[in-house]
Formats: structure tokens, C-alpha cells, sequence
């Protein structure tokens, strides 16, 4: 990621210091995770101190200071999803995509989280991939979904 | 606006309008124990063990006295059956992290805190935040600060600020209720002098 499309995201949000987390999300959604020279520039031209933003940073889990895969997988493994299965699918995606819960792949193509509830337990067992539901997945769907992606 | 009267474990205090029920405790010489406030920063309400009883508003309810502004006909107990319990119990949870700590060993004492009462978890820190809160507001170096969160918080020095600046100051060390915060800044120190730090192979 270029310090061109960082300035680019960070005068978007009229470099105010308060929009901080929403140009850090910016950056995430765009470069899947948030690299140190990004959070330094953003630093720099907030005039927020670095500590603040490590807290923000390691606070709040939709960011990530490791690199991510281009493609974010979540296999829900609550209640509802559990007892329809969601083990059997998350073995299944790990099967598939080669990496386990909260890793991702030297191509970085794929990372797979594991969550606790999305919310909608009626189509469980869910896997999201890239904000798209998949509700009531079996295991030998799995690999048919994962074809779509590059 | 003229001054506040209110009343603290049975006496009339004056306060003016803006303290909180801490200072007005203290100008009058009423004793709350407290672990992470300091009169030069910003009140923080992290330890709550300045946690008091006060009737406001027609009901009862516990608040921590460092944050608490002062009310007219505020009514506030410092030292009930219910507060000293919150006390010990606050007491006992820290100790589990920094079971050796003066202040709260002292504070042990006083309120009767069994220290191995929960199991211990020695991160040495009770998240009172002096040290992340006086580097930002006295220092303004901002060189050390929080990561993570609930159970997994702990104080991270900015290892390319505190190289430049801590070796000089380290005005935090003695502001620490623990020792957390000098072996944060020695293990930092390990890793980004590695090897020819003054004082650490000469000894």
C-alpha cells in the first residue's frame, strides 16, 4: 500500500483526528490488514500519537496488524450453528483452504476466523466469506463455494 | 456560582462548585484510599477502590469518589459496611495480579483482603493507568500506552519513542503502584538495545 492511497484515505476524512478509526477501517477494508508504515503516516498526519493508535489498533478485532488474506472466511460456531454442524464445516474449509482458525495462507488469499455468533442463527450453520452468507452450508458444499474465488 | 455544601461521612464540607467528592474529602482531612489518581492528571476511575456510598437524587448509589463532582446537600459515606466489602473485594482481584505491591498490601491490611484468595494471574499490573497518563499529559512523549483489551490489556512502550526518550526520564518507575511498569521498560529495553546497554552487562 502506497503513502499516496493512505493521504488519499486520510484527506477523504478531512484529516481530522476524530475520524480516526473510520480511516483506519478505510485502510483495512482496502489493504486487508493495517502495516506499520500506514499506521505511522496516519499518525503523522493526524497528530495522533502512535500509543493511541496501537490501542485502537489491538482493541478492537476487526484490525489486524498481521497481514490477511484478500478473501476473509468466518465459520460461525455459535450455539445454533454448533449443533447444526458448524464443526464438521470448519474442518471441511480447513480442509479446503489449507489453514486453520485465525490463519492465513502464504498467497494470501484466505484467512479463516472462527466467530461466535453472526446473528443469524436460523440459517446455521453460516460461513461468510468476504460479507457474502452462506446459511445452511454442508460440508460438501464447501469446496463448490470456494471455487468462485481468486 | 457560590459555593457547595454537601456532607461527608456526617460533617459539612465546603466545596467549590466543579471539585469532586475526593478533593472536598481530602481539604477537610476525610481519608479515601486511592491507587490511580494523581492530582497533576486527568481523573481516570480505573481502580474504583475511592469507590463511596452518596444519596443524590432520592436513591443510594456507589461512585467513585475521584470523578464524582460535588452536588449541594450531597449526603456521601466513606467508610460503610458495603464499601469496605467492595474495597476487599476490589483489593483481593488486584492482588492477584501484583500480590506483592506495597500500596496494596497496606490496603490489605486495612480492609482485611485475603491476598491468595483468587488464583494468581502476576501481570504485576492493575491497569491504573498513572504511567500511560502521565507520559501523554505531563510529558507528552506518549512513549507508553495500552494494547489489548480485557483480560489481555497490558502497558507496550513504543519501542522507537522509548529508546529516545525514556533512557533520560523514567519519571514513570516510581508513580507505579506495582512493579509492572520498570519490567515492561526492561524487557523493551532488552529488545531494542540487545547487547551494549550501560548497565546491563557491567554489573
Amino acid at each position: 500500500m502506497t503513502t499516496d492511497t493512505i493521504d488519499q484515505i486520510i484527506d477523504k476524512h478531512q484529516c481530522e483526528a476524530s475520524s480516526l478509526i473510520q480511516i483506519l477501517l478505510d485502510i483495512q477494508s482496502e489493504n486487508h490488514w493495517l502495516p506499520k508504515e500506514a499506521l505511522e503516516r496516519v499518525s503523522v498526519r493526524l497528530d495522533v500519537p502512535m500509543s493511541q493508535i496501537q490501542h485502537i489498533t489491538t482493541f478492537y478485532k476487526s484490525f489486524s496488524l498481521v497481514p490477511r488474506g484478500r478473501h476473509e472466511v468466518h465459520v460461525c460456531m455459535g450455539t445454533a450453528c454448533h449443533v447444526r454442524g458448524a464443526q464438521r464445516v470448519l474442518d471441511s474449509v480447513t480442509e479446503q483452504i489449507g489453514i486453520g482458525p485465525g490463519e492465513t495462507d502464504v498467497d494470501l488469499k484466505y484467512s479463516l476466523e472462527t466467530v461466535n455468533c453472526i446473528g443469524c442463527c436460523a440459517l446455521g450453520p453460516v460461513m461468510v466469506v468476504d460479507g457474502e452468507y452462506h446459511g445452511n452450508i454442508t460440508p460438501a458444499q464447501v469446496a463448490e463455494t470456494f471455487k468462485n474465488y481468486e | 456560582m457560590s459555593d457547595l455544601i454537601l456532607q461527608i461521612d456526617g460533617r459539612e464540607v465546603i466545596a467549590r462548585p466543579g471539585a469532586t467528592i475526593l478533593e472536598a474529602a481530602q481539604s477537610v482531612g476525610i481519608a479515601i484510599p486511592t491507587l490511580c489518581h494523581h492530582e497533576k492528571l486527568e481523573a481516570h476511575g480505573g481502580c474504583r477502590i475511592c469507590s463511596v456510598e452518596v444519596d443524590a437524587r432520592g436513591r443510594t448509589s456507589v461512585v467513585a469518589a475521584c470523578l464524582y463532582p460535588v452536588e449541594q446537600d450531597l449526603v456521601v459515606r466513606t467508610r460503610t459496611g458495603k464499601i469496605e466489602r467492595i474495597r476487599k473485594s476490589l483489593v483481593e482481584m488486584m492482588m492477584a495480579h501484583a500480590p506483592d505491591s506495597e500500596q496494596l498490601l497496606a490496603l490489605a491490611e486495612e480492609y482485611g483482603a485475603d491476598r491468595d484468595r483468587f488464583e494468581k494471574d502476576a501481570s504485576f499490573c492493575i491497569h491504573c493507568g498513572l504511567c500511560v497518563r502521565y507520559c501523554a499529559e505531563i510529558k507528552k512523549k506518549h512513549a507508553v500506552g495500552f494494547i489489548d483489551r480485557g483480560p489481555r490489556k497490558e502497558i507496550c512502550f513504543i519501542p522507537e519513542i522509548a529508546s529516545k526518550e525514556c533512557w533520560e526520564c523514567k519519571e514513570c518507575f516510581p508513580l507505579c503502584p506495582t512493579s509492572a511498569l520498570q519490567a515492561a521498560f526492561v524487557l523493551i529495553k532488552s529488545l531494542t538495545f540487545p547487547t551494549d546497554t550501560p548497565d546491563s552487562e557491567s554489573k
